[in-house]
């Protein structure tokens, strides 16, 4: 298993927002995360890279485990740790600066700035999130004039420039039409050769679509996790059943 | 939690609603294929193979109406499945009209004025299937797998009638040359009602996977010879 969720509790100050939650994410998987807004996929996502520390208030516990490594140790050093488990955003959120520059600002972070490198990651990170052909004669333009759906590609690669092992992705379409959404569906199913994926969504078309595996929750609880197979065609619990076929809202 | 798609639902129910009635449809033209045959009442049987048309009108009606739910609405699990069975369901009860149109076919040129103890084994196994084909529709209708499975069960008693019937008009065929053509005629029947119970057992096995997400596949007992 690539990540391994055990007994995972999570409080903002008195209000416990996740119970008891244990998930495996194996590796080069996609696994999505659905349920209704509030149920706590989102905060849980956010758990898997710590991005909930910075939150006030927020109290954990709970096992979660990197390749078998408890990310919440205490000698934990959290920017390698985002580098390892990447994140893209719902909308997309590119840099004031050149689309270059975009994508080689995590890699200079990490103390590279040897053109020629920079250049082939540039290059490598932008052909994985199927943008190279559309930006290649404008590298150093401002990623603010891109498209919603190629800023978000172009996260996605400044993502993939870091070589994380795990992408979490928290719904990453909900911005973007649905050819923007079609390309970023193509390329999660070519990321995921090489990447770990765990992907918030609303959209059950697109859980179905790209996700080996889906687990739901709601008011907090993962209720069931399975393949995506098995959950959208005969789930066990009459909850997911409900959810999944728009039953409630 | 509030219900949502309350039309949805409702657009589900109508196939539902849709496929029984074409069952029903079908169910009453064997009736009146049998008894048309029985009673050698032509005017009844060009009724009937006239009513097949109907049947085949209901089953483009019920598959329009799938494939918009599909193309609209992009069912999954449960859903998904009524309208999966409503298409194969469906596709089964418009071969059953078939069967019922060509022992109605049968009967424009059936003599039944005839050894009436001969023709009462034919009537039987005819009772046998309409029998069969009702229990599946009610259990359709209800979603009751229980019933359904008493469904297949039967299976094992067409055969065994239809077997029966066989050995007794094949061993006519020496004794009474005369009348070959209309012992011919019946060994067609009762491979059409035989063929209409195996349509039943099949409805009765898509109501199980309706309901329980499991592919079943009965196994055929000893196979007639006809």
């Amino acid at each position: 298993m690539k990540m391994n969720i055990k007994n995972l509790n999570l409080y903002y100050g008195d209000h416990q927002a996740l119970y008891d939650v244990s998930l495996e994410v194996p590796e080069n998987h996609v696994v999505a995360l659905i349920g209704p807004s509030g149920c706590g996929k989102s905060t849980f996502l956010r758990t898997l890279n710590r991005m909930n520390d910075l939150i006030e208030g927020v109290r954990i516990d709970g096992e979660i485990q990197l390749d078998g490594e408890s990310i919440y140790q205490e000698n934990m050093d959290l920017v390698e740790l985002r580098k390892r488990v990447g994140m893209v955003f719902q909308r997309p959120n590119p840099f004031p600066m050149s689309i270059y520059d975009n994508v080689a600002y995590g890699c200079r972070v990490h103390g590279l700035n040897d053109r020629k490198k920079l250049d082939e990651i540039v290059e490598r990170s932008l052909r994985g999130a199927a943008l190279w052909d559309e930006v290649k004669d404008r590298l150093k333009s401002s990623a603010m004039g891109m498209s919603g759906g190629q800023q978000q590609r172009l996260c996605i690669a400044r993502v993939m420039a870091v070589e994380p092992e795990v992408v979490l992705m928290d719904e990453p379409c909900s911005a973007l039409d649905p050819i923007s959404t079609m390309k970023i569906e193509e390329m999660v199913a070519e990321l995921k050769k090489k990447y770990t994926i765990v992907m918030v969504t609303h959209n059950m078309q697109q859980a179905a679509r790209v996700s080996d595996e889906t687990a739901f929750f709601l008011n907090g609880k993962l209720i069931e996790h399975d393949k995506t197979d098995v959950i959208f065609t005969k789930p066990r619990d009459k909850k997911t059943e409900d959810y999944i076929t728009g039953r409630f809202g | 939690m509030k219900k949502t798609r309350q039309e949805y639902i409702r657009d589900l129910q109508t196939v539902q609603d849709k496929v029984a009635i074409m069952g029903e449809t079908a169910r009453q033209a064997l009736h009146k294929a049998m008894k048309s045959l029985m009673e050698s009442d032509r005017m009844l049987a060009e009724e009937v193979m006239k009513a097949d048309d109907a049947i085949d009108d209901m089953i483009i009606d019920i598959e329009d109406y799938c494939l918009l739910l599909i193309a609209k609405q992009q069912p999954i699990a449960h859903d998904l499945r009524v309208i999966a069975t409503g298409f194969k369901i469906s596709t089964d009860i418009e071969r059953i009209g078939d069967h019922a149109y060509d022992i109605a076919k049968t009967a424009m040129s059936f003599d039944a004025a005839w050894e009436l103890d001969k023709l009462q084994k034919i009537s039987s196994l005819g009772d046998y299937a309409e029998a069969m084909l009702e229990k599946a529709i009610e259990a359709y209708r209800r979603r009751d797998v229980v019933m359904a499975d008493e469904v297949r069960k039967m299976d094992q008693g067409m055969d065994d009638l239809v077997t029966k019937t066989f050995y007794m008009l094949s061993g006519m065929v020496t004794e009474v040359a005369e009348r070959q053509k209309q012992i011919t005629q019946l060994l067609f029947v009762s491979r059409f009602l035989e063929r209409i119970g195996d349509h039943a057992v099949n409805i009765a096995e898509w109501i199980i996977y309706l309901e329980t997400a499991e592919r079943i596949h009965t196994q055929k007992h000893t196979k007639t010879s006809v």
